[in-house]
Order: C-alpha cells, then sequence, then structure tokens
C-alpha cells in the first residue's frame, strides 16, 4: 500500500502531508528562536544601567540584509506561482534569484562577522582604552596597531556616537593590559548576536541548499509528476519565509535597539 | 491542473528487488524495523544505566569500601582519578555515573523505547496506516538517536571522563571543568544532547503527521486507541518543549567552548581566582530553559505507559475501558498544562512568592487530570472478567505504583513543604516511582504483550510472572526506604551516602540507621537485577522456542495491530482498511465472540435464540 | 513535437487558475513593497528620538509585528489555511509566550519591565 496524501489533500483536513510536516516543524522552530529571544530580553533587562551596548553593529549593511531577504522571500512565492502558472521557466529564473538573494546575505554576513574579529578592545596599564581594527600589516611583536578611537569612558564604550572620528592608533605591547576582540566571549550582547544570527545563518544555508536541490539536480521530478513538484517547492518556500520572518524581528532587536 | 502522477494511481505492487541485509535491517525505513532498532537499542541502555547505578549503589552502602571484580577494572581502564588502585570509587566518578545514570535513562532508554520502540512498531498499525508519513525521516531520526548514544558511552574514555553535573547540567558548575581538558566530557554530553534532542524533534513531526494524516477510513479520533492518543500529546511535548533546550544547550556549549558568558554571572571567584569572563550572565536563565523541556519531558516518560497499559487492561478485562472520553480530554489538558509548571523545580532558586504560588497552583490543577486518568483505570476493573497473565500482572501492577509516585509528588509540589523535601532522597524515591515501578512496568507490559505480534511466539508465562512477581517486591524494597531517607533530610547525590552528616554525640544529623537503609536498599537492587534475568533469558528464547502464537491474534484484541498477518508485511494491509467501530468492544451483549475487531464489517447475525439481529 | 508532461499541464492549467494566480501575484509584489518600506520605517524610527527608550523597542517590535504578519498572512498563505494548522499555531503561540513572560516574572525585579 502506498503512502496517501503524499500529494493530493487529505479530504476532511485539506492538507497533503509535508504540509502538515512543515507546519509542525516552523511551530518547533518558533520555540528554538523564541527561547534565544527570551534570552536575549532577560540578558539584557538584567544588565546593569549603562552596560548594554547600541550600535555596535553597522546598520546600513543590516538594512541591505533585511532587504535581500525580502526580495528572496517575494521571489521564492513567485516561483511558487509560477509553477501553479504551468510557467516552468519562470518558476527557474524566480528561484534563481532566491538563491542569488541567499548567497548575498551570507556574503554581507561573513564580511559582518570578521569585522568583529578584527575589532579589538585594548586595556592599558595606565588606565586608558582604545578601541579599533587591527591593522595588520603594521602590527608586529612589538606593537599593536589600531585604526580606532580613545573612548573617554564606559558609557561611551557602550554607545559610540554614531559617526566618531577614527584614528591610527599605536600602542607598545609592554602597555597592554588586555586585549580582546569583539568576539562571542567578550560580552553577552555579542554571545547573543552571534547565537542568533549564527543560528539564522545555519538555516539559511540549509534552506538555500535545500531549495537549490529541488531547482536543479530534482528538477526533473516536475515532468514526472508536476504536482509534487510544486508540493516541494511550496514546502521549501514556507521554511524560507520563516527564516525571513525571524530576520525581520532579528535586525531591529539586534541592530536597532 | 491534472497532474500525470503516479501517486494517483491505484494500490501498487512493489517492484523493488529483494533488498539486501544492509537495506532491511540497518538503513530501513520501515517503522517496525525501526521500532525494533529503538527497542533493542533502548533495551541495550536501559541494561547499561541500571549497571551503573549498582556500582553507584556498593559505593552508597559501603563507601570507601574496593568495588568487588569492576573495582580494580575500573582503575585500568578509567585511571586514578576515578578509582583508586584497590577499587574504591573516587567522587568524581560517583558524580559522573550518576549524571551519566539520568541521562541514559531519560534520553537514550526511556523515551527511546516508550515513544521510538513502541510508538514506532504499534502506531501505524493500529490506526490502519502502511507506515509513517515520513518513512526516511524515521531513518534518520534513529541515526540520530544512534550518534548521541554514542557520543554519550564514549565520553567516558576521555580524559577527565563523562559528564559529572548531574543530568540536568546546572551552570556554572557543568562550564567550569579544568581548562586542560579539552574537550571534556560535558561538552561531549552537550553535543549528545543535540543529536537527541535532533531525533526526537524529528520523531515528534513524523508521528504527529502520520496520526493526523493517515487514519483509516472510519477512524474518527474518538474511535482512536487511547494509546495513539497518548503518543500524539507526547509528540507535541516533545515538539514544542525540546527547542528551548536545544537552544540552552547551544548556549551552554558555547560557555564551555568559546568563553561566553551566557549562564555565567559577573564576578565568579574560583579557587580564590576571579574568572576572566565578559559575566553578565544568569544561572537561572539556563535552569527556567532546562525545566520549560524537563517537566514536559516527564510526561513523555509516562503518557506512553499510560498508553500501553490502557490496552492490557482493555483486552484483559474483556470490557470497554471505563471512562475513555475523560481519558482523552485528561490527557490532552495533561499536554497543555504540562508546559505551565515547570518553575516548580526551581521553588529554592529565590524568584519570588508570587511566581511560586502560579506554578504551584498549576502544579496542583495538573494532577487532577492524572488522578482522573488512574481512576478511569481503575474503575475499568470492576465488574470485569479479569484474565491474569504477564501483561496484566504488569498492567495492574503499574497501577498502585504509579499512584504512590504521583501522590508523594504533591508534598513536592507544595512550595512550603518542598522546602524541606527539594533535593533530598525524597525526590529520588518520587520520581523513580513514577518512571521505575511505573513507566518500566508499562514497558515490560507492552513487550510482554506484543511480542508475538513481532515474533510470532509467546513469551514464557512461568517466568513472566516470576519476573513480574519479583521485580514488584525488590522496586517496592529499592525505593520505599527512600522516602523515609529523604524525609530525615538526607540530600541527593552525596557520594558517601550521608555518612558525612551522621548524627554524632556531639552534632545533631542524620540518624545512623537512615544511614544504614543504603545497605538495605543496595541489596535489593541486586534482588532486582537478579529478577530480570529470567526475563532476559525469556526473551531471546522465546524467539526461536516460545510456543507459538495461537493465530494472529492470540490475545483476541478489538485494536487494528491484531488484525494483520504475524509479523505484518512490508506495508502492513495489503488493501486500505476501514474502520466501523470504537476501540474497545468486548462483550457486547449479543454478539457471538467476546470482542470485535475495529475493521470488521458490520453483517447480520443470529443471536442464540434464533432471531436474526443486526449486529 | 510531442507534448511533454509540463507543456500538458500548462495547457491545463486552467483559466481561472491562472488569473487567481496573476490576483496573487499582484498582492505578492505589494506586499513586497510594504515590507521594503516598513523595513526603512524601522531604521528611521530607531533613529528618532521619541522621549522613552522604551517606547522606541515598543514602536520597534510594532512595526516588526506588522512585517511579519505579512509574511506570515500573505507570503505563507496562512490568512487562508486550514484550521488545524490554526491550532497548532495557537498553541504554540501561548506556549512561547508563557515561556516568555513567566521566564522574565521570575528574574531580577530591578529592571526597566516591571512585571509580577
Amino acid at each position: 500500500m502506498e503512502i496517501p496524501y503524499a500529494v493530493k489533500p487529505r479530504p476532511d483536513t485539506g492538507l497533503y502531508n509535508a504540509k502538515v510536516g512543515i507546519w509542525l516543524f516552523l511551530a518547533s522552530e518558533v520555540m528554538l528562536f523564541g527561547a534565544l529571544f527570551c534570552s536575549y530580553i532577560l540578558l539584557r533587562v538584567n544588565a546593569p544601567d549603562g552596560m548594554w551596548p547600541h550600535h555596535w553593529l553597522n546598520i546600513p549593511l543590516g538594512m541591505t540584509n533585511t532587504l535581500v531577504l525580502i526580495a528572496s522571500s517575494v521571489t521564492v512565492v513567485l516561483s511558487w506561482a509560477s509553477l501553479k502558472m504551468g510557467n516552468f521557466k519562470q518558476y527557474k529564473l524566480c528561484q534563481g534569484i532566491t538563491i542569488l538573494c541567499a548567497l548575498t546575505f551570507l556574503g554581507i554576513k561573513s564580511f559582518e562577522y570578521r569585522d568583529k574579529f578584527v575589532h579589538y578592545n585594548v586595556v592599558l596599564k595606565d588606565g586608558r582604552v582604545a578601541d579599533g581594527h587591527l591593522q595588520k600589516a603594521e602590527t608586529n611583536d612589538k606593537t599593536v596597531v589600531l585604526e580606532g578611537w580613545w573612548p573617554k569612558d564606559q558609557a561611551q564604550l557602550m554607545n559610540p556616537p554614531l559617526g566618531h572620528e577614527e584614528v591610527k592608533i599605536e600602542i607598545p605591547r609592554d602597555q597592554i593590559k588586555t586585549m580582546e576582540n569583539y568576539g562571542p566571549w567578550h560580552h553577552t550582547y555579542l554571545a547573543i548576536y552571534f547565537t542568533l544570527t549564527g543560528l539564522h545563518a545555519l538555516h539559511v544555508i540549509a534552506g538555500a541548499i535545500v531549495i537549490f536541490a529541488i531547482w536543479g539536480p530534482l528538477a526533473k521530478v516536475w515532468e514526472q509528476d508536476p504536482e509534487r513538484y510544486i508540493n516541494r517547492v511550496e514546502v521549501s518556500g514556507l521554511f524560507w519565509h520563516f527564516v525571513d520572518l525571524v530576520w525581520i524581528f532579528l535586525f531591529p532587536v539586534l541592530y536597532l535597539l | 491542473m491534472q497532474p500525470t502522477s503516479h501517486a494517483d494511481a491505484p494500490v501498487q505492487e512493489s517492484h523493488h528487488a529483494e533488498p539486501g541485509f544492509w537495506q532491511k535491517y540497518i538503513f530501513s525505513t520501515d517503522h517496525k524495523v525501526i521500532g525494533v532498532q529503538y527497542g533493542i537499542t533502548g533495551l541495550m541502555f536501559l541494561f547499561f544505566g541500571f549497571c551503573l547505578m549498582t556500582i553507584m549503589r556498593w559505593q552508597l552502602a559501603y563507601p570507601g569500601h574496593p568495588i568487588p571484580i569492576i573495582g580494580h577494572l575500573l582503575y585500568r581502564v578509567l585511571g586514578e582519578g576515578m578509582a583508586t588502585k584497590e577499587g574504591v570509587m573516587m567522587p568524581d566518578l560517583y558524580n559522573s555515573f550518576g549524571a551519566m545514570h539520568g541521562t541514559i535513562m531519560v534520553f537514550l532508554a526511556i523515551v527511546p523505547l516508550a515513544f521510538g520502540a513502541f510508538g514506532n512498531f504499534v502506531t501505524p498499525l493500529q490506526i490502519g496506516a502502511p507506515d509513517m508519513t515520513f518513512p526516511r525521516l524515521n531513518m534518520v531520526s534513529y541515526q540520530f538517536y544512534f550518534m548521541g548514544g554514542v557520543l554519550m558511552l564514549s565520553s567516558f574514555f576521555i580524559p577527565g571522563g563523562a559528564a559529572k553535573s548531574g543530568w540536568t547540567s546546572y551552570s556554572p558548575l557543568a562550564t567550569l571543568t579544568d581548562p586542560s581538558l579539552h574537550p571534556n566530557g560535558q561538552t561531549f554530553w552537550i553535543i549528545g544532547m543535540v543529536c537527541l534532542i535532533s531525533s526526537s524533534l524529528l520523531g515528534a513531526v513524523n508521528f504527529i503527521t502520520t496520526i493526523i494524516q493517515l487514519r483509516a477510513k472510519g477512524l474518527s479520533w474518538m474511535r482512536l486507541p487511547f494509546f495513539v492518543w497518548a503518543q500524539l500529546v507526547t509528540g507535541f511535548l516533545l515538539l514544542l518543549a525540546f527547542p528551548p533546550l536545544e537552544a540552552a544547550a547551544v548556549m551552554q556549549l558555547m560557555d564551555n567552548v568559546l568563553h561566553t558568558s551566557f549562564f555565567l554571572p559577573t564576578g565568579l571567584v574560583v579557587s580564590g581566582q576571579m574568572l576572566h569572563l565578559s559575566g553578565g550572565g544568569s544561572p537561572l536563565l539556563w535552569q527556567h530553559l532546562f525545566w520549560f523541556l524537563g517537566h514536559p519531558e516527564v510526561y513523555v516518560l509516562i503518557l506512553p505507559a499510560m498508553g500501553i497499559v490502557t490496552e492490557i487492561i482493555a483486552n484483559n478485562t474483556r470490557k470497554p475501558i471505563w471512562g475513555y472520553r475523560s481519558m482523552v480530554y485528561a490527557v490532552m489538558v495533561i499536554g497543555f498544562l504540562s508546559f505551565i509548571v515547570w518553575a516548580h523545580h526551581m521553588y529554592l532558586t529565590g524568584m519570588g512568592t508570587r511566581i511560586a504560588t502560579f506554578f504551584q497552583t498549576t502544579t496542583m490543577m495538573i494532577s487532577i487530570p492524572s488522578v482522573i486518568i488512574l481512576t478511569a483505570l481503575f474503575i475499568s476493573l470492576w465488574g470485569a472478567s479479569i484474565r491474569i497473565n504477564t501483561p496484566m500482572l504488569f498492567a495492574l501492577g503499574f497501577l498502585p505504583m504509579f499512584g504512590i509516585g504521583g501522590l508523594t509528588g504533591l508534598p513536592l509540589g507544595f512550595n512550603a513543604s518542598d522546602i524541606a523535601l527539594h533535593d533530598t532522597y525524597y525526590v529520588i524515591a518520587h520520581f523513580h516511582y513514577v518512571v521505575a515501578p511505573g513507566t518500566i512496568f508499562g514497558l515490560f507490559a507492552g513487550i510482554y504483550y506484543w511480542y508475538p505480534k513481532i515474533t510470532g511466539r509467546m513469551m514464557n508465562e512461568f517466568w513472566g510472572k516470576v519476573h513480574f512477581g519479583l521485580s514488584f517486591i525488590f522496586m517496592n524494597l529499592v525505593f520505599m526506604p527512600m522516602f523515609i531517607q529523604g524525609m530525615a533530610g538526607m540530600s541527593r547525590r552525596l557520594y558517601d551516602g550521608g555518612v558525612r552528616y551522621m548524627a554524632t554525640p556531639d552534632v545533631v544529623g542524620l540518624s545512623p540507621s537512615v544511614v544504614g537503609l543504603n545497605v538495605n536498599i543496595t541489596h535489593a537492587v541486586w534482588g532486582l537485577g537478579l529478577a530480570q534475568i529470567p526475563f532476559i533469558i525469556n526473551f531471546f528464547w522465546s524467539i526461536k522456542r516460545g510456543r507459538k502464537a495461537a493465530s494472529d491474534n492470540p490475545w483476541e484484541a478489538t485494536t487494528l495491530e491484531w488484525q494483520t498477518p504475524t509479523p505484518p508485511p512490508h506495508g502492513n494491509f495489503d488493501k486500505p482498511v476501514e474502520v466501523f467501530r470504537g476501540p474497545y468492544e468486548y462483550s457486547v451483549p449479543g454478539k457471538s465472540r467476546d470482542f470485535t475487531p475495529q475493521n470488521e464489517p458490520e453483517r447480520t447475525e443470529p443471536l442464540t435464540h434464533g432471531n436474526p439481529v443486526r449486529s | 513535437m510531442n507534448p511533454t508532461p509540463s507543456t500538458v499541464a500548462a495547457a491545463r492549467a486552467d483559466e481561472h487558475t491562472i488569473e487567481e494566480m496573476r490576483h496573487h501575484i499582484r498582492r505578492y509584489l505589494i506586499v513586497g513593497v510594504a515590507l521594503a518600506i516598513g523595513t526603512a520605517l524601522t531604521v528611521w524610527a530607531s533613529l528618532f528620538d521619541f522621549g522613552s527608550r522604551t517606547t522606541n523597542i515598543v514602536v520597534a517590535l510594532i512595526i516588526a509585528g506588522c512585517k511579519g504578519s505579512l509574511v506570515v498572512c500573505f507570503f505563507m498563505h496562512l490568512i487562508s489555511e486550514k484550521k488545524m494548522i490554526y491550532a497548532v499555531l495557537a498553541f504554540t503561540t501561548f506556549f512561547f509566550a508563557a515561556l516568555m513572560y513567566l521566564t522574565l516574572w521570575s528574574t531580577n525585579h530591578n529592571s526597566i519591565i516591571h512585571i509580577g
């Protein structure tokens, strides 16, 4: 006996199996990201006054990424609509753009991540604090060279004034008390930032792979069983929209607030 | 749009070539094979978890004494941090055995057996389906489980040993291991947990979709066997409660490996040294996220067993379950409420009285549907023609044992009494009563009951009864004294069994007789272990030498899994099933037999005095 | 040229479906534009001084909520989904809210968010 309702919907529920499955899975994903958002709120609320950073992330890049994902959400649903209309060529085009958008998003994200890992916070023995990007070419085992600024206190460090001037800073290594880059270990804000966006990025990768697999190697199923193919496109599209949905909340929460 | 799809073609003959060994038994997508895989792996972990505990119990009864035979072996294999040369258990080893006993029993034994094994094998059959909706996903779920198990087991052998911060893995303790040990047992534990959580999540998606979508024609919701309802609710618990723990596990992994401070507060000092960490984290956050899963998890442990016991009671009382509808509503309410009671595990964290009261209230509320289910099962015995066989003995034994387990939970659910009982042996006694003579008895019942459907042979009845009788006695001898120890104030997780807190002439403390109970309990554990030997032998021996089952339906049951050939073939039913009645049509007046299978068509049947009556 | 299943499918995708889809496509594009505007609005609102930080947070979440609803209702077709899906999501939303609210209720009471 074949497994029923794999393609045609079951009459009383009105749903085909994979659609039930994907919505259940998305429900679990809501709980997953929900727990992380809950952790974000708890960590932020518990932070002492003035100890939670703002504007540590590049807003134009974040906004670009948001628009890229929104565009991909549009193209993913357009590609499904094209298939419903029987237009395979248009599906191929739209879904191709979706995949390109995914790659663009990941590219920008990688750039942002790298930026954090070369961004250093240096506390000198005399108590001054320097903050900036490591200039690798000029740094050697005697001196550390940063392109950055000298925040005058903790409050300024947590809330860098937008558009502050960057200068070249040379620090002899023997004057350094601590030096740490802006990785997840540096502050719980960064920890939750990397975790939330990292987990999100993993979902982008997984979604892109599945969409690509259906679009590329598995495209021949369209010839054999169009309705099954459309269902696959719909289900992978639902996952993709969820990924976009999470980012719609991630962007203001992490970048803007 | 008319697709030229093959999926719409009527019943297809499978033209696949006969699959080889690997495809058939190792990489199978058939729910029955996967169910057996979960079953065998789960039973092996159950045995291993039991062995860990017997070693611990030696240390508790005879603290500081070398463990016979195994002690020296532990030294040779695990090194001198874990056991002395003579074979005395070190505190670190005790702690890691304790943490792993809990983890293995809960996540590698009971859930895989109750949900993975029984759920997988029985559910599609009981709803008249050819398989799960996503067979390949089912196979992947098992593989994740297997990987998680391998990781957990291998963690014993890495430097530093397995995780030792309890199955609850509270931060900061779980994060503050010797930095020279990388990766350490705790890291293995977390990655293992991520595998196990993923396995359960995918399994839950499969189960719920299958039950919603693949019920046979005529099998409406209120005609489902209670077992299926129990599995459905269990699936929802796994689906929605596990992800926060997955998130928390990722965060704790980052704390361990990347030195983040999700759960580490500012200003932590270890051995006099201030830790060089960003701080700003919250240990309480871990506890919330852990117990958000932890509490629904205990319902995951018990509901499938309730499902099994219900099936067996209906079958062996030869009458419908009393209060079936109430039981169904009760199990749905349990599922719902179980999400909002979790912080009764956290009464002593200082969260504040208003929130403690909230959780106390919901905790008291959740006892009501549990009592409804137990009561309905008890009342089902009233006026019944009880058949005594091994499955029924275990099912009957389950009832009072779960009753004791459930009732003893009440003082823990009340904030005030919990102050005295939290983290004592009382808690251990309470939850073991629910899971050990509770769930495990349900699982044993299920094994004896469904064995003939899987193998075509019956397990030996005499040895089954011996297994039951001895297990029942020893379970009580093991866990009942622990209530006394707990009420006297003996703490959990003490590797010397409370000796250090024993009363002396000058110091108030635990009475020697309470501490002395450790010896009695350990002896009872040995008895319990010996009592399992008839079961293990019976289990393997009966596969080939057991009495052949009288028919495909030796228990004369009404549910659909018994209306198939034995063992059911790939695809289960050769044509689509149609269901005409509820799940427990036993002893219906006017029928010639005392049971009517769910899928038996309606037909006219002469009454005993000759008048044809529509049946 | 022999008709392949896809050309057959295309031919059979009847006029009604195509007309319906054209209507949907128009909707998708409108929603897409709305989302882009919403994004710009979010950034502008975050830089605008409303007086208190709390107001900024509330505004940002409201805008995000609207954008999210558009994605869920129209791109994911939730607005015309079946009851079963609504039921699953209703429970999920409740449990998510419970996790958030109850966890935060139990923690630090000297915080901006005063609950319980």
